[in-house]
């Protein structure tokens, strides 16, 4: 029966360490952050992934050395639904950052603004935004958000060099998209016409959340309809329902990988770029991946609109930029420097910053700010829709309700295991769920 | 296990050569594909290019960057994984501390002594392991306590959550110490704590150290914890750098992989070190077969 | 707690078998109840006020920012979900799957590594290895080797002229594909505490056992067994518990998917969770909790009753 010598230590720690913890609760205070002089101290909250949080140590250090007397710490937090869910935790225990960096649309609506944030219309910067903007950071026509990156596109990425060798011209019906396809599988093939990569399930929905556009087109009160649950706007009824029968067609035609199943949106883009695959419906923010992985070839991919099924209809699915808030825990000295900081963003210089770190995927929605003519040729493609007013917002900037199994149900549906109407059926009973979650009336 | 034990009791013959040596090697050849190949993929796409690595293939790269890749990692925001190394190692070794000698409290008298008291504390055992840890309201506990966002918070934190599998392994074990022990100790004098921890809790060595194993693992590798419990960026713990390398539209899995790499060392260092002690607690029992 | 003084009142002692005859605490002196209060002050602050009271909000249409009550509407929600029967399916399935296959390979490596095998140190770490290893990692590793195209695993069937499955994109497969891997992960966890079972059983029975010139299977019957049935039904219920509830690995690797194939009842609840359901996700945990301890209570007690029959 020796004493080993294992048990002392740690009984040894665990008191030292139960008083310590004892300790610091009494205390309870803690810290009081004592204010030297007249420097002021925010903090800022973006997602940490590196290219964002690049880009707001740029903006830090350049908007800092514009104000000597503010400094700028830099907190981060993971994106994504688990980062939903951490936004609405610190807001609703009133421990979030000054300023922080998050979703406009229905996301920037769930984190209830009118409590939470700081109103923010009077702000110069203002003026300066474009109209859609506006409307997706605003709530009863107070703006709370400024943008932060630019807007992008979801459609049909392609491999112009593929295009001209085959001497392919654009596709404005569902149909030429499919012959187009079909000529692209019987030239090589080597090369996959459509590429699906349910690796990463997020990518399964790009053909229901892109053809929104659309929808729009041949029905402009769709989206008000589909929030209050009036007549038929349903995705089981046309023309919403486009998009389910859109993902299992290119299923049983036969022109997706073979790998769909397991491939990744990095492999897709892969694959896009070097011309193993022709075509890709995918959002142009994965541009970036290619800039990073095949920065030469960035400019051999191009992007085009989900086609509908009469070309006039035809028109390209816009996602706005994030935007950037004031936490309504934020006043004083404290406000007057927050404020500023946004100013910032959106000033020459901001837009300066933000042009030399982030990538740029599309158009910027303030009118200051100008994308660098080196920026993607998928950018110009963008801008032509938008010149031609063929482009609207997704459905997420124009109503609240989205259901959470929609990759699921689209996976199921692009695999062949549930037929395109099934899969709608499912959809619209996972859009009533989510609308009764969020007591909206009509449900 | 079909060698006759009473071969292994005679110093060297074929059958116990064959059961210590061709069952080892055997045992080795099977851990290798089992084990060590998912290990050098993991090692194989920390010496990638981005892009290499985003292909995820099993491949070797077309030129190694394994040094760029650590240097990268090492320096991301600052150095933050250094910080976070620190945090994460002082959070483990205090939680764990509270929570073996809290815990093989209870053990100790759930099993030794029997009451009315104890269905009810082994309910609460289990809906320990049961019920999940609900956030909000945890919040507004440690908020309402000043210790919110504090590093001692997230250590009573970890403490708590681990107690319940604390519990049930340290009340499974004591019950291999003779209670003859315990009325030795009485005749010789000695009190409840003195009992406890002169004589029951050096003999509860074994568990004490799986206990500690697998609880620092848990508590190192808790990503939801710290998440909620630890948000400001003052305290950044080592899981919550994974997030750093993934991001929905860039892919930087060669650099996840050599920080999912890098913040294995420490658990493995830790078990490499208490595997001995297991080893030591055998011999001293004198090893079987 | 300290009046109770040795000899009083037999029929108090007669279900604490082995009642010190003498010493001075007797036996409530020896064992004082106070020992409860450093944890159970910890579990009643952090998490037995924090999850009961959350349990009230499974009555609520709860957004964190405002909550509304709503009676027993998240309960009927819930049970409405699609593919819930076969979420509770694949719930036991996992569940019995993952923790049997720990409890039977845990207990034979664990045989295997306390015996003086060559490469003994090195089988130890190896084992143990995969449960250092975060989830992330290990759910990203295993989707590339198994990937059904790409992947090493069917590159070496296909090389083999063997059938190469689509594992966890096979809606068939995918449930077992994790729940494959979720042994990989956690059986050193089972390995070690079975170690730590053995180690702790008196060299003298093994000893005994082998002058009587027993078998080896004999002495693992006899001897091993019974002797590690603590650890084992420590192991069981850990690892029971564990299987209901987990989803983690299933989230990093299938999402519940393809479709709703894999989904657990834990994933559907995480699901609802990530969706912003606070209220309607409480509901999920609270029918999933009463699921769990129906299951875990009568499992506990055969387990427990049987060791303290020992």
């Amino acid at each position: 029966m020796k004493k080993n010598r294992l048990w002392r230590p740690v009984v040894a720690v665990a008191s030292l360490a139960a008083a310590a913890a004892a300790l610091s609760g009494c205390s309870g205070f803690g810290a009081s952050t004592g204010n030297a002089g007249s420097k002021v101290t925010i903090t800022f909250l973006v997602q940490n992934d590196q290219a964002t949080t690049t880009r707001a140590k740029q903006l830090i250090a350049g908007f800092e050395k514009k104000n000597p007397d503010i400094t700028v710490k830099l907190d981060t937090q993971p994106a994504g639904t688990q980062g939903d869910n951490l936004m609405k935790t610190k807001l609703s225990t009133k421990t979030m950052d000054n300023v922080f960096y998050y979703n406009s649309g229905s996301l920037f609506q769930a984190l209830n603004p009118k409590t939470s944030m700081v109103d923010l219309s009077d702000e110069s910067w203002v003026k300066d935004l474009d109209k859609n903007f506006k409307q997706v950071v605003s709530v009863d026509g107070k703006v709370y958000g400024a943008p932060l990156g630019t807007s992008f596109a979801g459609g049909i990425l392609y491999n112009k060099a593929i295009y001209n060798k085959l001497g392919l011209s654009i596709p404005t019906t569902w149909d030429e998209f499919i012959a187009n396809s079909k000529k692209i599988a019987a030239s090589d093939p080597g090369v996959t016409p459509i590429l699906q990569s349910y690796g990463d399930t997020w990518t399964s929905q790009l053909l229901v959340l892109g053809d929104f556009a659309n929808i729009n087109k041949q029905d402009p009160n769709w989206a008000d309809n589909y929030t209050n649950n009036k007549g038929d706007a349903k995705y089981v009824n046309e023309p919403a329902f486009e998009g389910f029968q859109h993902t299992a067609d290119i299923h049983t035609s036969g022109l997706v990988n073979k790998d769909f199943a397991s491939m990744t949106n990095a492999q897709a883009m892969d694959a896009l770029a070097t011309g193993k695959a022709a075509q890709y419906p995918m959002l142009t923010a994965s541009i970036a991946t290619v800039q990073q992985d095949n920065a030469d070839k960035v400019n051999d991919i191009g992007v085009f609109a989900i086609p509908a099924t009469t070309a006039a209809d035809t028109s390209l699915t816009l996602w706005e930029p994030n935007g950037v808030y004031i936490a309504s825990t934020t006043t004083g000295d404290k406000l007057a420097a927050a404020k500023k900081f946004v100013a910032f963003l959106n000033s020459p210089d901001g837009c300066e910053i933000q042009n030399t770190t982030g990538a740029v995927a599309g158009p910027y929605v303030d009118s200051v700010c100008k994308a660098p003519s080196d920026a993607p040729a998928l950018v110009a493609d963008i801008q032509k829709y938008i010149d031609d007013d063929k482009a609207s917002p997704a459905l997420e900037f124009l109503s609240p309700i989205k259901g959470p199994n929609l990759e699921t149900i689209l996976i199921g549906v692009g695999s062949g295991t549930t037929s395109p109407q099934v899969g709608a059926q499912q959809y619209d009973q996972d859009v009533k769920a989510q609308a009764q979650q969020l007591g909206i009336k009509g449900w | 296990m079909s060698a006759p034990t009473a071969a292994a009791r005679r110093p060297f013959t074929v059958r116990r050569f064959a059961r210590k040596y061709l069952l080892g090697a055997v045992a080795i050849l099977v851990s290798i594909v089992v084990f060590l190949v998912p290990f050098v993929f993991v090692l194989l796409q920390a010496s990638k290019n981005p892009r290499e690595a985003g292909l995820m293939q099993f491949a070797l790269p077309a030129q190694s960057q394994f040094w760029r890749n650590f240097a990268e990692v090492i320096q991301t925001n600052n150095f933050q994984l250094l910080a976070a190394f620190i945090n994460s190692i002082a959070l483990t070794v205090v939680s764990v501390a509270i929570m073996v000698v809290f815990s093989a409290m209870v053990g100790y008298l759930l099993q030794r002594r029997r009451s009315r008291l104890n269905p009810v504390v082994n309910f609460f055992v289990l809906a320990g392991l049961i019920a999940p840890p609900a956030v909000v309201p945890t919040i507004w506990v440690l908020q309402r306590l000043g210790i919110f966002d504090t590093l001692p918070g997230m250590i009573l934190i970890e403490a708590t959550f681990g107690l319940s599998f604390a519990i049930l392994l340290f009340r499974a074990f004591v019950a291999t110490i003779p209670r003859e022990l315990d009325e030795a100790a009485i005749i010789d004098g000695a009190g409840a704590m003195r009992l406890f921890f002169g004589v029951i809790l050096p003999l509860l060595r074994p568990v004490i150290v799986t206990v500690i194993v697998v609880q620092a693992v848990a508590v190192f590798n808790d990503f939801t914890g710290p998440l909620y419990f630890l948000p400001g960026s003052d305290n950044p713990t080592v899981q919550l750098t994974l997030y750093n390398f993934q991001s929905q539209s860039v892919s930087q899995n060669n650099l996840l992989f050599m920080n999912i790499l890098l913040i294995t060392i420490p658990p493995l260092i830790m078990y490499i070190f208490f595997n001995r002690q297991i080893v030591a607690g055998m011999t001293s029992g004198a090893v079987k077969g | 707690m300290t009046t109770a003084v040795a000899g009083v009142e037999p029929a108090r002692h007669a279900n604490a078998p082995r009642t010190p005859r003498k010493g001075r605490g007797g036996i409530r002196g020896l064992y004082p109840s106070w020992f409860y209060i450093p944890a159970g002050v910890l579990y009643l602050l952090f998490f037995a006020l924090p999850t009961f009271s959350s349990f009230y909000f499974a009555l609520t249409r709860w957004t964190l920012f405002d909550q509304q009550f709503i009676g027993l509407g998240n309960f009927v929600q819930f049970f409405q979900t699609p593919a819930l029967t076969q979420g509770f399916i694949n719930t036991f399935i996992y569940g019995f799957v993952t923790s049997a296959a720990k409890v039977v390979l845990g207990l034979a490596l664990a045989l295997l590594l306390t015996t003086s095998i060559f490469g003994r140190g090195y089988l130890r770490a190896v084992v143990f290895f995969p449960v250092l290893v975060s989830t992330v990692g290990v759910g990203l590793t295993f989707k590339a080797l198994l990937d059904p195209f790409h992947g090493v695993v069917n590159s070496v069937l296909g090389a083999l002229h063997l059938p190469q499955p689509g594992w966890y994109t096979d809606p068939h497969l995918a449930l077992l594909t994790v729940a494959g891997v979720d042994i990989w992960k956690g059986v050193g966890i089972a390995t070690l505490i079975f170690m730590a079972g053995i180690v702790a059983i008196p060299q003298e029975y093994f000893e005994a056992a082998r002058v009587d010139g027993a078998s080896a299977w004999k002495v693992f019957r006899s001897v091993t067994l019974p002797l590690v049935r603590p650890a084992m039904a420590t192991v069981i219920i850990l690892s029971l518990i564990g299987g209901l509830r987990s989803f983690d690995l299933i989230w990093a690797m299938t999402n519940g998917g393809p479709g709703f194939s894999s989904d657990v009842i834990a994933s559907v609840i995480y699901k609802q969770y990530q969706a912003g359901f606070f209220g309607l996700s409480t509901a999920g945990n609270v029918i999933l909790f009463i699921v769990v301890t129906a299951i875990m209570v009568p499992v506990q007690w055969l387990l427990t009753r049987r060791e303290a029959e020992l």
